[in-house]
């Protein structure tokens, strides 16, 4: 493959980076608590909590680094910090 | 049109005429006539350009380097310690494969403080990236402007330009030269296409890092771009010579060297004074010769090697010393000619604006003819 | 600003930033706040570095990179540009404390001077984090970082925090705000304010660095809380010079800010250092007058 000139670079390849194997917790959110506040969504550094079509918030294990901000934000206490099983 | 011009008024209009959207430079002798030109030309408004008075040659670089890369042709003016507060920024807009064309009016480097010529500053950045064009005079520096723009620009370019010419030496000495009009730069020269630019429309990241996966492969890009160059030039340089009728189309220009037994290799403006001596020694039966070196980046070594085909001996006159070294030109001449039968000698000359003269290059001749070289020329004796 | 649709994002997931980076969340937030129409001039730094490994860029908005400490020169150079060319893009220098309160000063200083039309943001982690957590011009009194280590004849870093701000203030920029991403509406609104701004305007944003300051990496947006909370760091808005706008709070004592960071152990462990928490309660007891942030109780 030909390099782009200068060290350049298109957007689009950071998503191939799938930053989610690095998580040791993974957040669990449960819906049921949920006010649909959106802070989860808003402070995520990794930007991958999602809104799906019905208005939940999930996030997106693929890049989900399980720092917690979402579960320490969650003003429900509704994301809980689990072990991940390896 | 011929007109009598002062070196540094000449180059900044052939600046102006190449159109810069956007200048920024910082003064320092002796470029200084060159900022206050461009200043005067915008104040009046004949330079149609965004002048940016930047508070050091390290933004002003910096600032071309950001100009450039939003699609913007630039130019800058700058020597010695300029230059060298300019280093790091040089290696990269060579690696960010930025376009930008910058007169180098070149001048020593301090300690001890110096205003005056040498090729110190231009030389030491040999390494960056950057193409280095050195003219005899005040001519070919306004010419090599126009060129050193259509190549830097070109895509199979795409590296940074100096167009070196000695400073006072040139830079504050009237000469007639042949003045192109706003209409013969604009039929020669292009309007600037940037390869990419910064653009809300189509976003690009520029100036990333690479890991050891790829690092080297940007330099080797690097290194092909100025190899590619070499046609380029060759090609611009045709071009112009069919359009204004003056030649540069080769990047070593032989004078008298066909049957010539020792042959001088110079950059600039001193290669006037050796073609003078080189003159009245033909005069006198002595079989001397010059390869003046246009384009010192890409080093010219197959145009070189031909040149120099026939002689015996090759006296390299270098305004600059690679400390611990020697001369960065005779250094790179020996290594060119190993194993060739050549002899090489260097002579480290002119450095902080020593006068050379005509005597001084016929008694360099005496020396190579005894073999005596790799040394100061011209020193005071009582360092020695 | 609350939509977040996956790989609509202009800061990309993917990057390489410690997990709960206080700065990854700056980018983010302060793109959704420029939006597409911007132009991005970065300093070398973590966030440089996490973002930016080539080919893959999270950055969905014209980026650069050029050197350490000359964001704002190269800033100048394409706003003068984009002016010749009569282009609309915002242009932004994004940058670190390093690079803002020490090497980069000379360049921001000219540019501000020169009046550019740009927004600098500093994202303040005060050190240098990504070449393994030295001390810069915006690390806090006592704090220890590896070229201000506590030690035993050193309680850690022995200048207090350099007033960026004021600096940038005394150059005539008509808006200078720090901001919190402990406050992400606050935080954007200032961005925005900032963009729609003429002129050089100057926003220094706290981003807590769960690595370099040592705490857990969820408690990223509480420790930058508990830092207003005590008044360790203020936010205010100035325009034109003036303080138009501070946060206020009830404050709280810096200990509770300070024994939740590794980098002021040495306060607490192995013994107490009651003369240095005094030092550094004064440091916020002067911010807190400077700024007026105490909300008075009602007598
Ligand atoms: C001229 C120069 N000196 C030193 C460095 C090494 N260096 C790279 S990033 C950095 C620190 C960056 O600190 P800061 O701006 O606070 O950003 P952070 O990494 O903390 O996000 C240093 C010292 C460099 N790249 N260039
Ligand atoms: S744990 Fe961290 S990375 Fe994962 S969704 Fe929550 S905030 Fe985002
Ligand atoms: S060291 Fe700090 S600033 Fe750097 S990526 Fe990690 S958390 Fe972010
Ligand atoms: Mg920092």
């Amino acid at each position: 493959m030909a390099l782009n000139v200068g060290c350049a670079a298109r957007p689009g390849k950071a998503r191939k980076n799938k930053t989610g194997s690095w998580r040791v917790f993974r957040p669990v959110f449960e819906s049921e608590q949920c006010t649909k506040c959106g802070m989860c969504a808003l402070v995520c550094p990794e930007g991958c909590v999602i809104e799906t079509e019905e208005g939940e918030f999930v996030p997106d294990y693929e890049y989900c680094k399980g720092c917690g901000i979402c579960a320490e934000v969650c003003p429900k206490k509704g994301i809980r910090m689990e072990q991940e099983e390896k | 049109m011929l007109q009598i011009t002062e070196g540094s008024h000449a180059v900044a209009e052939i600046a102006k005429f190449c159109r810069p959207q956007v200048v920024a430079a910082y003064p320092i002798t002796p470029q200084t006539h060159i900022v206050e030109a461009l200043a005067d030309m915008v104040a009046n408004c004949e330079l149609d350009a965004e002048y940016i008075t930047v508070e050091s040659e390290f933004s002003a670089l910096s600032a071309c380097l950001g100009a450039s890369a939003a699609g913007s042709r630039v130019y800058s003016a700058t020597t010695s310690q300029g230059l060298a507060l300019m280093f790091e920024v040089c290696f990269n807009v060579a690696g960010m494969r930025q376009p930008i064309v910058m007169s180098i009016v070149n001048r020593s480097l301090g300690a001890p403080l110096s205003i005056w010529n040498d090729q110190q500053d231009s030389i030491s950045l040999r390494d960056s990236g950057w193409l280095q064009f050195y003219a005899e005079d005040n001519q070919e520096a306004t010419d090599l402007h126009m060129i050193a723009y259509k190549v830097a620009e070109d895509h199979d370019v795409l590296l940074p330009a100096f167009v070196c010419f000695d400073g006072f030496i040139l830079s504050h000495t009237y000469e007639p030269v042949d003045m192109p009009s706003q209409e013969e730069v604009d039929a020669y020269l292009p309007a600037f296409t940037p390869y990419h630019r910064l653009d809300a429309k189509d976003p690009i990241s520029m100036g990333m890092y690479a890991t050891p996966d790829y690092y080297m492969e940007f330099r080797y890009e690097l290194e092909r771009a100025m190899q590619r160059s070499i046609d380029v030039i060759k090609r611009a340089g045709a071009e112009f010579a069919e359009q204004f009728g003056r030649d540069y189309s080769a990047l070593v220009e032989s004078y008298r060297l066909d049957d010539a037994e020792i042959a001088f290799i110079a950059m600039g403006s001193i290669c006037g004074t050796v073609k003078d001596a080189i003159d009245e020694m033909r005069d006198a039966g002595k079989k001397v010769g010059l390869a003046k070196i246009r384009t010192y980046r890409p080093f010219p070594t197959e145009e070189l090697t031909r040149a120099l085909a026939g002689v015996s001996t090759v006296a390299v006159l270098d305004k600059n010393i690679s400390l611990g070294s020697g001369g960065a030109v005779g250094t790179e001449v020996k290594a060119m000619l190993a194993g060739s039968g050549i002899t090489v000698l260097d002579y480290i000359i002119a450095l902080g604006g020593r006068d050379v003269r005509k005597r001084d290059i016929a008694a360099i001749v005496d020396l190579a003819d005894k073999g005596v070289g790799d040394m100061f020329y011209g020193l005071r004796t009582e360092v020695l | 600003m609350a939509e977040h649709v996956a790989g609509c994002e202009l800061f990309e997931s993917g990057h390489r930033a410690c997990g709960g980076c206080g700065p990854a969340l700056a980018a983010r937030l302060l793109l959704n706040a420029t939006g597409e129409n911007a132009i991005v001039v970065a300093s070398t730094g973590c966030m440089e570095v996490f973002s930016t490994p080539y080919p893959e860029t999270a950055w969905k908005v014209p980026w650069i990179h050029s050197l350490f400490e000359n964001a704002a020169a190269v800033a100048s150079g394409i706003e003068a540009s984009l002016k010749r060319q009569g282009r609309s893009e915002k242009v932004l220098c994004v940058c670190g404390d390093g690079a803002t309160f020490d090497i980069g000063v000379l360049c921001i200083s000219g540019a501000f001077e020169r009046g550019h039309d740009i927004t600098y943001i500093c994202y303040d982690n005060e050190a240098y984090m990504n070449t393994g957590i030295q001390r810069s011009g915006a690390t806090p009194y006592d704090a220890s970082t590896t070229t201000s280590p506590a030690g035993a004849c050193s309680t850690g870093n022995q200048r207090p925090k350099k007033d960026m701000p004021a600096i940038l203030a005394a150059h005539g920029a008509p808006y200078v705000a720090t901001a919190s991403i402990s406050y992400p509406q606050d935080f954007m609104k200032k961005v925005e304010k900032a963009l729609n701004t003429p002129g050089p305007c100057y926003i220094q944003v706290h981003a807590p660095c769960c690595t370099g300051w040592g705490f857990e990496a969820g408690e990223t947006l509480n420790i930058g809380k508990l830092a207003i909370e005590t008044g360790m760091w203020v936010n205010f808005e100035m325009e034109n010079g003036e303080v138009t706008k501070v946060k206020k709070v009830k404050r709280k004592p810096v200990e509770e800010y300070l024994s939740r960071q590794k980098r002021f152990r040495h306060l607490f462990k192995p013994q107490r250092r009651d003369a240095e928490i005094a030092k550094i309660q004064a440091i916020a007891d002067r911010n807190a007058e400077k700024y007026g942030i105490d909300i008075k109780k009602k007598e």
